[in-house]
């Protein structure tokens, strides 16, 4: 018998390496109200902004009067479209090929448009002199939703713009067209549904804002900024300020809550900038919530006419989804170049359908513009929903079992990688284990009898399940840029001499914590504790270039780029340890933490030692130091799976709907640090529960936005919100990802909504109601019951709400 | 005394009344010459440059700017500065000592409490009001505590583990 040899390798729990549930580095100051947000930063000098917003959707502007605001004492600047025009900035590029107005010339397009700004010795004052400008406006009519926008005679919205003769901005298809019309013509049924996804905004607490320090001695601009990707904003302030980049410095400091909203160029940081060149101060505006609601990007927005070609015995043949986006007055969509409308054809990516066609249509309405990838992979997020809704619509259309119909048609294990009818390449997933983990833990069968039984005493239960695949981490290149950056991402790690450590990258956590994880990832590649590890990440003068943390990119592409600097360095240190043992390299092994000789094992050396050894003692004709940089460029999306079931009660008389149980099973691949992943999940399943139930923005007639501040715009609080029951059994590493992770921080936001509905509809079942759409409020729930009627479109504004 | 918080181009135009308050803030007497209209959230982050109240949403809806007032939790963006004279006010600062966290800061850790940290603050000093009337509560207590405070990244599930665990450690300090 021989004994295994012994291993002196580091226990990768304890040192906070992969799979430790560490606490995070970051929560050290924020539970001390030490956080370092935009607003907390105080300049010497420091003026303050703030802007004049239009109270008309669509207007005309007849003329502008500052006069009286330019009389208030402390008032230092007052900007206008017509100043800024004069330096070629009244509009500005927007991230998808479009213009937008940074302050109004000709008309204003939306309700809450920057008009004016005014920069003074303190916001009141500010907000003073925002008061005393006067604007002449000629109203004009209002469109509000794509029906309008293409309607015979409507008003141009865009009439800015030359070749824009109407209010369509983009048509665009994917999909296989004929093979799809084939399809449907063999079809034993047709299983129809429309759907409106509405707007939302992804509504941070924390508000956007800027805090621009021009120096004319230096000509350095640098921008403290609420952004979630910081290399790309110095790009676009290069760009529209026509400032050299090596100039500008962006800073993005703790930023309390992104989801998307966060990620595009806004009028107000332009202002700001512009104010403290012109004045050589530094300028701070810091937006209400209000314009943060009305002016910033929102998400959603759009209608789907969806079809489902089925064989009677439940297998799905084809899908027709033809979709009308509702951008607001300008395409400032924050997307990748290729795709107009998102990743919306990801959508039906985790069912093995032959063949499939999409089309959108994008149109301006008098609504904000933004269209931001509100917690999701670039409109993910209703690609997930019209799925599960009309997956939901076909198996009852079918008399199927909800479960049983999906399993039916889901991609099967052994079947990667596999390409989608929309063109994707999926490569991994358990997606049947994963149903079968969730209707054990809901405890399925059981609940239909507990359901049937119910149903019989006069009481609604109901039972929603909802699947997704999310192609997350965008990258690959190839097909993949903002503005013809490609997206890829980048870290860089210093080890020092002591063995202690620095890692940068190029994403920017907002609450994600990877300030936590990224110190893990390295510390499973080099052995070096994490608490040795200092992350750092925000500023353009010190971090790699990269593009940014949204659309659950960060650990598929920012994790990896950690992960392979980290193991540059390894490589390093191995022929360092080589020097040091006197042996050749290809004798030495490796371990957590420790090189060691292959035919000696107890003579080794530790990583640490290797460190000293860069600076101190390094053979003779290496380059002395130990630090690297990695840019990562993904091969392929990452594909994370889960399935979402929620059990409702409805209350017949009321409409009001209570949720009973909610089980969530996420394969996320490996799980760096399962702690923070719960976290991700539980919080993007409160915004799930969120978009279903309560959480919209809507406009009436005028343009009027309803949803402009959190009396109306209702966010779930702790008391509405159920409880969870999350499920890590599954997991499914990543094929090409260095550590087998998968993205998740949006995963249960993108799959949700269509459980809670799924869960309200299927209470609802034998009522000839087909649709309710989202927010499930009371008041559209009781009108289906009570007149046995589907519920369409956007929540109307009545004159006497 | 010191003054803390004035506008001096205001001041200098002669328009602007200006009023002079005394409060205590995390046990230490001031005294500032305030705008009447100055909300109390803005004098302690601007004018005692105290950052842990944070504004989110100016409606009193969000609750990211919740203060201690004489020991009840109030939305300090919709109190004036004024109203505060002669009062006690406790921000997140006053939370730990030199040497010690405040069991609530050390729950909000442990049980993964936040993740931006825009709203904890004031979700820790909500529940500090609630565990000091009720020292024992249950989850339902804890949500319908908090809720007025508003949170977008936790779901809310770990922010009521964290104040559970809190009270559990301040019953057994009590014990002790």
């Amino acid at each position: 018998m021989t004994q295994a040899p012994e291993t002196q390798a580091l226990d990768e729990i304890k040192i906070g390496g992969l799979g430790a549930s560490r606490k995070r580095v970051e929560d050290s100051r924020f539970i001390r109200g030490k956080g370092n947000y935009t607003d907390d930063i105080v300049l010497p000098g420091m003026l303050h902004m703030e802007i004049l917003r239009s109270p008309l959707a669509h207007a005309r502007i007849k003329s502008i009067d500052t006069s009286k605001a330019w009389d208030i004492p402390g008032v230092h600047l007052v900007l206008t479209g017509e100043m800024m025009a004069t330096r070629n900035l009244a509009w500005m590029p927007t991230l998808s090929y479009d213009t937008q107005a940074v302050l109004a010339t000709d008309k204003v397009r939306f309700q809450g448009q920057e008009v004016a700004c005014v920069i003074a010795d303190d916001p009141y004052i500010a907000k003073d002199a925002c008061e005393a400008i006067v604007v002449d406006y000629e109203p004009l009519p209002a469109i509000v939703n794509p029906k309008d926008a293409v309607a015979a005679g409507a008003p141009v919205i865009r009439d800015d713009k030359e070749n824009q003769p109407d209010n369509v901005i983009y048509t665009w298809e994917v999909g296989d067209a004929a093979g799809t019309e084939r399809a449907f013509a063999q079809a034993d049924v047709i299983s129809k549904l429309q759907l409106h996804y509405p707007r939302s905004h992804p509504s941070p607490i924390e508000c956007c804002g800027s805090i621009a320090d021009f120096n004319r001695a230096t000509s350095k601009l640098t921008v403290y900024m609420t952004t979630q990707a910081p290399h790309i904003i110095r790009a676009a302030v290069a760009m529209v300020a026509e400032l050299p980049e090596h100039m500008i410095r962006i800073i993005s400091p703790d930023i309390g809550g992104g989801f998307g909203n966060k990620v595009p160029v806004y009028p107000g940081y332009v202002c700001s900038i512009l104010a403290s060149i012109l004045l050589e101060r530094p300028v701070k505006w810091i937006e209400d919530k209000t314009g943060n609601l009305i002016s910033t990007g929102f998400a959603r927005d759009i209608y789907l006419d969806g079809e489902m070609a089925l064989r009677r015995d439940g297998k799905i043949l084809a899908v027709r989804m033809n979709c009308d986006a509702d951008h607001g007055a300008f395409f400032s969509d924050a997307q990748p170049s290729k795709f107009k409308i998102g990743l919306l054809h990801s959508a039906f990516a985790a069912y093995d359908i032959p063949t499939a066609h999409l089309t959108a249509r994008g149109t301006y309405s008098n609504k904000a513009p933004g269209g931001v990838a509100y917690r999701c992979s670039f409109r993910v997020t209703e690609a997930m929903f019209f799925q599960e809704r009309m997956v939901q619509a076909a198996a009852d259309d079918l008399g199927m079992d909800q479960a049983a119909f999906r399993r039916m048609n889901f991609v099967r294990d052994d079947d990667f990688p596999h390409r989608t009818a929309f063109g994707f390449l999926t490569d991994s997933g358990q997606y049947a284990k994963c149903l079968d983990v969730g209707l054990q833990a809901i405890g399925y069968e059981d609940f239909r009898r507990e359901q049937a039984e119910a149903r019989a005493r006069g009481r609604l239960l109901g039972l929603g399940i909802s699947t997704m695949t999310e192609p997350l981490g965008a990258g690959n290149s190839r097909e993949y840029d903002i503005l013809g950056i490609k997206m890829f991402d980048s870290a860089e790690l210093k080890v020092h001499m002591t063995g202690k450590a620095i890692v940068r990258t190029g994403a920017r956590t907002q609450g994600q914590g990877h300030e936590t994880t990224w110190a893990q990832i390295v510390a499973h590649e080099l052995g070096i504790p994490a608490d040795d590890i200092v992350v750092e990440e925000g500023d353009t003068d010190t971090a790699p270039f990269g593009m940014g943390t949204y659309a659950s990119r960060s650990t598929p592409v920012a994790g990896a780029a950690v992960a392979m600097v980290a193991r540059k360095i390894r490589a390093k240190a191995r022929k360092l340890a080589a020097h040091l043992l006197e042996v050749s390299e290809e004798d030495v092994e490796w371990e957590l933490g420790r090189f060691y000789v292959r035919s000696a094992p107890s003579r080794g050396v530790t990583i640490q030692e290797c460190a000293v050894a860069a600076y101190a003692n390094m053979p003779d004709g290496m380059e002395p130091g130990l630090e690297n940089t990695a840019y990562y460029d993904p091969p392929n999306l990452t594909w994370p799976f889960a399935v979402y079931i929620v059990t409702v009660e409805v209350d017949p008389v009321t409409g009001v709907w209570d949720v009973l149980k909610t089980v969530a099973v996420d394969d996320c691949g490996v799980r760096i640090n399962p702690m923070i992943v719960e976290g991700q999940i539980m919080g993007g399943l409160t915004e799930a529960y969120a978009m279903s139930s309560m959480q919209f923005i809507t406009f009436d007639a005028e343009g009027n936005c309803v949803g402009s501040n959190y009396m109306d715009y209702l966010l779930p609080t702790a008391w509405e919100t159920p409880g969870f029951e999350l499920h890590s059994e599954v997991v499914t590493p990543c094929p090409h990802h260095p550590i087998g992770a998968k993205g998740i921080g949006e995963c249960a936001a993108v799959g949700g909504p269509a459980a809670f509905v799924n869960a309200v509809m299927d209470a609802l079942s034998g009522t000839d109601v087909r649709n309710i759409d989202m927010p499930l409020l009371p008041d559209r729930v009781w009108e289906a019951l009570t007149y046995r009627r589907d519920v369409y479109g956007a929540p109307p504004v009545r004159s006497d709400d | 005394m010191t003054t803390l918080y004035s506008e001096p181009a205001r001041e200098a135009a002669g328009d602007v009344p200006v009023r002079r308050i005394s409060f205590t803030i995390n046990g230490e007497k001031k005294t500032a010459e305030v705008e009447p209209r100055l909300l109390l959230a803005h004098l302690i982050r601007y004018g005692l440059r105290l950052t842990g109240t944070h504004t989110g949403c100016d409606t009193t809806n969000c609750g990211a700017c919740t203060v201690l007032v004489d020991g009840s939790a109030v939305k300090s963006c919709t109190m004036f500065a004024v109203q505060a004279d002669g009062h006690d006010v406790e921000t997140v600062e006053g939370l730990a000592t030199a040497s010690e966290l405040h069991p609530l800061q050390e729950g909000f850790s442990e049980e993964h409490g936040l993740q931006c940290g825009f709203c904890t603050p004031g979700m820790m000093m909500a529940a500090k009001a609630l565990l000091e009337r009720n020292p024992d509560p249950t989850e339902e207590d804890i949500r319908w505590a908090l809720s007025g405070n508003l949170c977008r990244c936790t779901g809310y599930q770990n922010i009521v583990k964290s104040v559970l665990w809190a009270a559990h450690k301040l019953r057994s300090q009590a014990a002790e």
